[in-house]
């Protein structure tokens, strides 16, 4: 059982805190001139992205969880799981529901997404940060607005809605931030 | 060759606010009549504190032709009592300190300590000192005082008889109070103590006030002489905005007390697989020969400029913190 000590701490850091892999966000240490020494620490929970706070005493070891991020291609949904393959090995991994969440708003057959693994299997997906998607839906808007105010739902191929300015046409594609689910600018086809 | 980050953390007004706060610092002590002093960082004996690990630098030359272990110390105490055996009178030291394992945003290992002992003051006329002292050189002579006793802020933000109750109920304090993680630490009761002060107690000692605790539990009494009542010490810490800048003492001056707490340190030590320190038996000769009554007190300079700037973490005080050296 491999595990850290608490002079180890760092942001990235991944434990295992009540059987779930958690992601060390901040370390403080706290310490009264001529007392205790404690690491009071802000977490992750990996798989339910919750933060939460947990103080240990300093110098106490604390159990690591075996968690990496890797970069893997989506390939396709079967109904039950999402399955995903590493370009370089062609190890397969299927993801399940609680580990995509968000993630299949935005991303199609092919994308690379940001696969977090725990003990070899998946836990949580990121979309790439930035994907370009047609729009297959969205009301007739006036021409010649250009400036953006207001705005108007359209829908993406892969289903999710987002607010997009007045003279984007359905048909086009464009930008799109997955983090925040907003709109950046319109791309035109090479 | 990545060469790494060469910058100082601080920029130039950081420094020049250091500069000044110093200079004001030593105009402070030379009109009041405070003689300053130097003693040696590094020696062959340390103070106990299980809570404070010296770290260890080695000489080897002339006097000691095999080497010798020599503590760098973490804070100028026992030479400075030994100054005033030898009839000094009033003194203060700016100087480094360094503690082992304490590097974080309020702490580095290697600090700028002041501290300075007042024969024939009691630790109220310390307290007014002290308060006078940060005001200057937190910049702050608007700043209230507030003088309060250890177990009276456990009873006030916990309703706790911190001197009363058993360690369960410590524990059960830090849970109620939704201490996270407290269900599964291993503490001595001081320990308890410690926790609940620095998670729920610090935290309310802010506002435009000097904080100052007095009357701490006689098992934290540090070099300080314990009350008649025998569960408190003659202790106090000073608070500004929730962070801790000043420890002070009615100093010890029993020379066969000292040496028990010295024992008594190094079975904790050794009780917690630390190697015992090197008894100062200087310190001892010198308390037997008598020092005058007196008060001492420390304050941590990095803290003050921290606070005094409205710096988040020590690193923009310090030219080269820990991780820059």
């Amino acid at each position: 059982m491999a595990t850290y000590n608490t002079n180890e701490f760092r942001g990235g850091l991944k434990l295992l805190l009540d059987g779930d892999p958690c992601t060390i966000i901040e370390n403080e240490f706290v310490k009264p001139g001529k007392g205790q020494a404690f690491n009071r620490v802000k977490l992750r929970n990996l798989k339910t992205g919750r933060v939460l706070e947990k103080t240990f005493k300093s110098g106490e070891s604390v159990e690591a969880a075996d968690v990496i991020d890797r970069d893997l291609q989506y390939l396709y949904n079967d109904g039950e799981f999402w399955h995903f393959m590493d370009a370089e090995t062609f190890e397969q991994y299927q993801a399940d529901e609680n580990a995509v969440t968000d993630a299949v708003k935005w991303i199609r057959d092919q994308d690379v997404c940001t696969v977090t693994l725990w003990n070899g299997s998946p836990i949580a997906v990121a979309a790439p940060n930035f994907v370009v998607l047609e729009i297959t839906e969205t009301d007739p808007g006036l021409k010649g607005d250009t400036s953006g105010g207001g705005g108007k739902p359209a829908t993406l191929e892969t289903g999710a809605v987002v607010r997009v300015p007045l003279f984007i046409q359905t048909g086009e594609k464009i930008k799109v931030d997955t983090r925040t689910g907003d709109y950046v600018s319109r791309v035109k086809d090479e | 060759m990545n060469r790494g980050d060469w910058r100082p953390g601080a920029d130039r007004a950081a420094l020049a606010a250091r500069a000044t706060m110093l200079a004001d610092l030593r105009d402070y002590f030379a009109a009041a009549g405070v003689l300053e002093v130097e003693t040696p960082l590094a020696c062959r004996a340390a103070g106990t504190d299980p809570q404070l690990q010296p770290m260890i630098a080695r000489y080897e030359g002339p006097g000691a032709p095999k080497g010798l272990a020599l503590y760098l110390q973490t804070s100028p105490e026992f030479a400075m009592k030994r100054l005033l055996a030898g009839g000094s009178g009033p003194i203060y030291q700016i100087c480094k300190a360094f503690r082992d394992g304490e590097a974080g945003r309020y702490h580095n290992p290697e600090f700028t300590l002041l501290e300075w002992y007042r024969p024939g003051y009691d630790l109220a006329s310390m307290v007014r000192e002290v308060a006078v002292v940060l005001r200057r050189a937190l910049g702050r002579s608007d700043l209230g005082l507030e003088t309060v006793c250890y177990a009276d802020l456990f009873e006030r933000h916990l309703g706790l008889d911190v001197f009363k109750v058993a360690l369960d109920e410590l524990r059960a304090a830090a849970l109620a109070h939704h201490v996270i993680g407290a269900d599964g630490l291993s503490l001595d009761i001081d320990g308890w103590r410690d926790l609940l002060m620095t998670h729920l107690i610090q935290p309310q000692l802010g506002g435009d006030r000097l904080w100052f605790v007095t009357d701490y539990p006689a098992t934290q009494a540090g070099l300080a002489r314990v009350n008649a009542d025998g569960c408190t010490a003659a202790r106090f810490e000073a608070y500004y905005q929730g962070v801790e800048l000043a420890n002070g003492y009615h100093e010890l001056a029993d020379a066969d007390e000292q040496a028990a707490r010295f024992e008594a340190d190094n079975c904790v030590r050794r009780s917690r697989q630390r190697r015992p320190i090197k008894v100062d038996r200087h310190l001892l000769a010198a308390l037997e020969a008598g020092i005058p009554d007196c008060c001492g007190v420390a304050i941590g300079l990095d803290r003050v400029l921290m606070l005094r700037l409205g710096a988040q973490d020590l690193d923009a005080v310090i030219g080269f913190s820990f991780e820059r050296c």
